[in-house]
């Protein structure tokens, strides 16, 4: 099984690490870039499959150069072979559509010159663009069957299908078993987990954490960059100027206004807690 | 695909040559000799890095007559994973203030080829890689945080074991080695948790103290180390004793008591230790720092009365303490150097029954080498079961006891002659291994030996152990919330009212332990109800045996996690 996990860049939004100027607009100079958290799922997927069926995975991403830690990340902890990245200047700005377009691109590259891909992996959405469109639009571009919100995953290697257990969310959450050709794109949804009940899967995931150890020490190695001449694009069709939609501005949430006064009281304070009880009789009920 | 080759044609369940169970120093020695015959062997560990669970004093031996030592299943296993050898060995007789000292290291060096201290996290973790190493080789390999829940049978035949977290496994041959408080011996009906008679606990303290100032205090250089062991009055009348032992860059600092005279004195085992932490003796080495890294507990097997005979059923063998194969040889404790023994041999009956049709000629075979090999004689001593039947007679054991109390008994010990005698005695392997387990050979013998031929100590001891609250909160848990491992099965003061005193993490008065004893008033009378919360339990396995319970360990890599051991 070859398998491609699409992963993006996101500030890290965690406690201490993220950064907002004075107007509550992110400062993303001043924000450190970790792997999307949903990314990690997808790998999480891609990974179960090699353990089980044995293969190849690729961490494939589009962004600036920075976005190479990233990928170094993704062979770090969910055990990458080797990365992609899409990166250059004319890239800049793109939008879902054309960031789809240029993912798309570079697969098929990757199909002509590497190997056939029979699963390609994205996360639900990033945590901050958060529009979830990139895997679905990616799937589109390359005319293959998509799935979506996946919790489980089955594969027959000899039947070249794959049987997976999706979320559908309506009323009621209900899980339905769907079955779908290879190659596939796979949305692993974010309570995917992967399961490895045997002792022989086990040992593959150890062995391959202690070989993924050693790989991702020179990642650099292990990491090819392709522009759009190498992908063949058009500047037209790609970047912002082949970006359909534009974010024409971006608003903070203000505070929300409190409704409430509040009074502080010592416990020491006799007066003040007497007062505290009198407030409190009124919503005593009984004699 | 690697899983269809192990998967049995007429079986679902995945297989293994070898499955081992427990990666302390048993297991490792069983997974390693395994591999060295080829043999595809699975190693099952439950804590998230072997030693993580577990605890020992800890001296290991390498006896000369011993089939196996454990650095010639593992090389460089003494510059590696061991702390100091040892190279001084005193016991202490004391009785309050007065201390008289012997030199006991001809019953130390009887039969030693080497012996060094350990910590168990890092020992236990360094043998965990290399026999990843060796068993990765042969197909296999250790896997950790699983804990293997039961035995798999087939058609009331052992063929395997079950797990938490992994489906069935299915295997030629199960060595269950996983420790003193064995669910697969218990599985089986091979070992039960009966009778506080048939064990100690072992409560230590693993205690900061850097190499310069060791080898100041102890006048030791960097490749020298020295073994105390303490016994006398200081634990009142507890049988038992105390040792202090050192590390590169600490001291193991424990105790060791029979459970049964535990509960039957119902001390406070937290309290014992630091009796022993407090005692002026101990001062000339701490000099008023007293920085604890660790505080853990662990019962341990008496071999004289638990060491099985027979130790296996259908493919299963027990090895190491699940089997009862620890050696309390007097104040000398052997258990890591016979579970390595015990590991190995097992491993070798297995290969040179390979292909029998009855997978009962496995356990036979390692059955008949314990015996060849010595092992089962150092464990179940003849002499000390005959020993036994007139020594621990209540009425002798008292009759002693009064002779030696009276001014006739402590003149005769006091007597200059008898101080030879005396030190000698102690130093036989012989007399030591026929010692009688009353409280003579523990408290009165020792107290009498201090009071007449002890020199007072002056030194004041001013350290305050830590207490029991802050040593529960300087440990590490991962809790399996809302899955505790333990259910108590009767919460009367009767069935289960020892286990307030004797869990180690718990006292009668304080509300942060496992175990708290309450009163309750039901229809006019007043009932003392014992109740259970298991989120600071060090899995010592005591209340398995003092009280009435479920008692399971927790799932793989759940609960307690030792970082010295
Ligand atoms: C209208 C609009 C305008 C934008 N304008 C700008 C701009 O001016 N400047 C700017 O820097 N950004 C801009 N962005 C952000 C950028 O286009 C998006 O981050 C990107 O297209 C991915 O969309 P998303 O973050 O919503 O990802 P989602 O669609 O939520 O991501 C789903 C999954 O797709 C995969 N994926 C997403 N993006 C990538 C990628 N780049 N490489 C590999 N895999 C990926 C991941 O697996 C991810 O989990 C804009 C976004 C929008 C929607
Ligand atoms: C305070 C104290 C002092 C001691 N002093 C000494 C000493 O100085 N010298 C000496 O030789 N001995 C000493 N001992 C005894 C010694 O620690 C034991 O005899 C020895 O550890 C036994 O080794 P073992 O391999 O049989 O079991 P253990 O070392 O207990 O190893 C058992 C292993 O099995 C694992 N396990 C348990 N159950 C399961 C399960 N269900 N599934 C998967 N894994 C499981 C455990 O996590 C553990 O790693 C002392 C003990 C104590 C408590
Ligand atoms: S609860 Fe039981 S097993 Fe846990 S520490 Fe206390 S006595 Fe030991």
């Amino acid at each position: 099984m070859r398998s491609v996990v699409l992963t993006k860049g996101v500030p890290d939004f965690s406690e201490g690490a993220v950064s907002f100027d004075e107007d509550g607009h992110l400062e993303r100079g001043k924000t450190p870039t970790v792997m999307n958290p949903n990314d990690e799922v997808a790998l999480g997927a891609a990974l179960q499959t090699k353990v089980r069926h044995g293969g190849h995975v690729t961490g494939v991403s589009m962004g600036p150069p920075g976005y190479a830690s990233v990928l170094e990340e993704a062979m770090e902890s969910v055990y990458a072979d080797d990365s992609y990245l899409l990166s250059d200047r004319e890239l800049a700005a793109s939008d879902t559509w054309a960031t789809a377009i240029t993912l798309c691109s570079g697969l098929e590259k990757y199909q002509e010159e590497i190997a056939d891909i029979d699963l390609v992996f994205a996360g639900f959405k990033t945590a901050d663009g958060e529009t979830g469109q990139t895997g679905p639009q990616t799937a589109w571009a390359l005319e293959w069957p998509i799935v979506t919100h996946v919790l489980a995953l089955d594969i027959d290697p000899d039947e070249r299908v794959l049987r997976a257990k999706r979320l559908v969310e309506g009323d009621i959450d209900e899980i339905e078993t769907v079955e779908a050709p290879l190659p596939c794109v796979v949305i692993a949804d974010p309570e995917f987990s992967p399961t490895y009940r045997t002792a022989s899967h086990r040992l593959t995931h150890k062995r391959l954490r202690t070989e993924t150890q050693a790989r991702a020490a020179d990642h650099e190695d292990h990491l090819t960059t392709w522009n759009h001449e190498d992908l063949n694009l058009d500047p037209d069709y790609i970047g912002l100027d082949g970006s359909p939609t534009i974010v024409s501005s971006v608003d903070p949430i203000p505070k929300a206004p409190s409704e409430r006064d509040a009074t502080m009281i010592e416990p020491g304070d006799e007066d003040g807690m007497g007062q505290v009880l009198e407030e409190l009789g009124a919503y005593a009920g009984g004699d | 695909m690697a899983t269809s080759k192990r998967t049995r044609a007429d079986d679902e369940y995945e297989h293994y040559e070898a499955v081992v169970v427990g990666c302390g120093p048993g297991g490792a020695a069983a997974a390693a000799r395994f591999a060295d015959h080829g043999v595809e062997t699975l190693v099952l560990e439950r804590g998230p890095e072997a030693g993580s669970k577990n605890v020992s004093g800890g001296l290991i031996y390498a006896e000369e007559s011993a089939p196996y030592t454990i650095d010639d299943l593992f090389e460089n296993f003494r510059e590696e994973a061991s702390e100091r050898p040892v190279t001084d060995y005193e016991i202490h007789n004391i009785s309050g203030n007065k201390v008289k000292t012997y030199d006991l290291t001809d019953l130390h060096e009887h039969d030693t080829e080497w012996c060094d201290a350990v910590l168990r996290r890092p020992m236990d973790s360094w043998l965990e890689q290399r026999v990843h190493e060796k068993t990765s080789e042969t197909g296999g390999g250790v896997l950790t945080d699983v804990r293997v829940d039961g035995l798999l049978r087939e058609n009331g035949e052992i063929v395997g074991v079950t797990c938490d977290e992994l489906d069935p496994i299915t295997a030629d041959i199960v060595v269950a080695a996983d420790g003193v408080n064995s669910e697969l011996a218990r599985d089986a009906g091979l070992m039960d948790w009966e009778d506080p008679d048939e064990w100690f606990q072992g409560v230590k303290a693993t205690v900061e103290m850097d190499a310069e100032t060791i080898a100041d205090r102890f006048g030791i250089d960097d490749d020298e180390g020295v073994a105390h062991l303490f016994s006398g009055d200081l634990f009142d009348d507890v049988r038992g004793g105390g040792f202090l032992y050192t590390n590169e860059d600490s001291l193991s600092i424990g105790t060791v008591f029979h459970l049964d005279s535990l509960v039957a004195e119902q001390a406070e085992p937290h309290e014992l230790l630091d009796s022993l932490l407090t005692h002026p003796l101990l001062a000339q080495w701490f000099r008023d720092e007293y920085h604890e890294r660790e505080y853990a507990a662990k019962l341990v097997p008496d071999s004289k009365k638990v060491a099985h005979r027979e130790p296996y059923r259908d493919r299963l063998v027990l090895v190491g303490d699940a089997a009862g194969q620890m050696q309390a040889q007097g104040p000398i404790i052997k258990g890591m150097n016979h579970a390595v023994s015990a590991g190995a041999l097992a491993a070798d009956a297995y290969v040179v029954s390979r292909g029998n049709a009855d997978p009962e000629s496995v356990g036979r075979r390692y059955t008949k080498m314990l015996e060849r090999s010595g092992t089962m004689e150092k464990l179940r001593p003849r002499r000390y079961d005959l020993a036994r039947t007139v020594g621990e007679h209540d009425a002798v054991a008292n009759a002693v006891d009064r002779v030696l109390e009276s001014p006739i008994g402590s003149v005769a010990i006091g007597n200059p002659l008898s101080k030879r005698a005396m030190k000698l005695a102690y130093n036989s392997p012989f007399l030591v291994s026929m010692l009688p387990d009353t409280a003579t050979g523990y408290v009165t013998l020792p107290s009498i030996i201090g009071e007449e031929h002890g020199r007072t100590i002056h030194w004041d001891n001013e350290i305050e152990p830590p207490s029991l609250e802050e040593r529960i909160g300087e440990l590490t848990y991962d809790t399996d919330v809302g899955n505790p491992h333990i259910h108590l099965r009767d919460d009367s003061a009767e069935a289960s009212g020892a286990a307030v005193y004797a869990c180690p993490v718990s006292a009668e008065d304080f509300g942060g332990g496992c175990y708290r004893s309450e009163t309750v008033r039901a229809n006019g009378s007043e009932e003392t109800l014992v109740s259970l919360d298991t989120q600071p339990c060090v899995e010592c396995g005591t209340c398995a045996v003092v009280a009435d319970t479920d008692w399971e360990h927790p799932r793989g890599g759940k609960g307690v996690e030792f970082r010295e051991g």
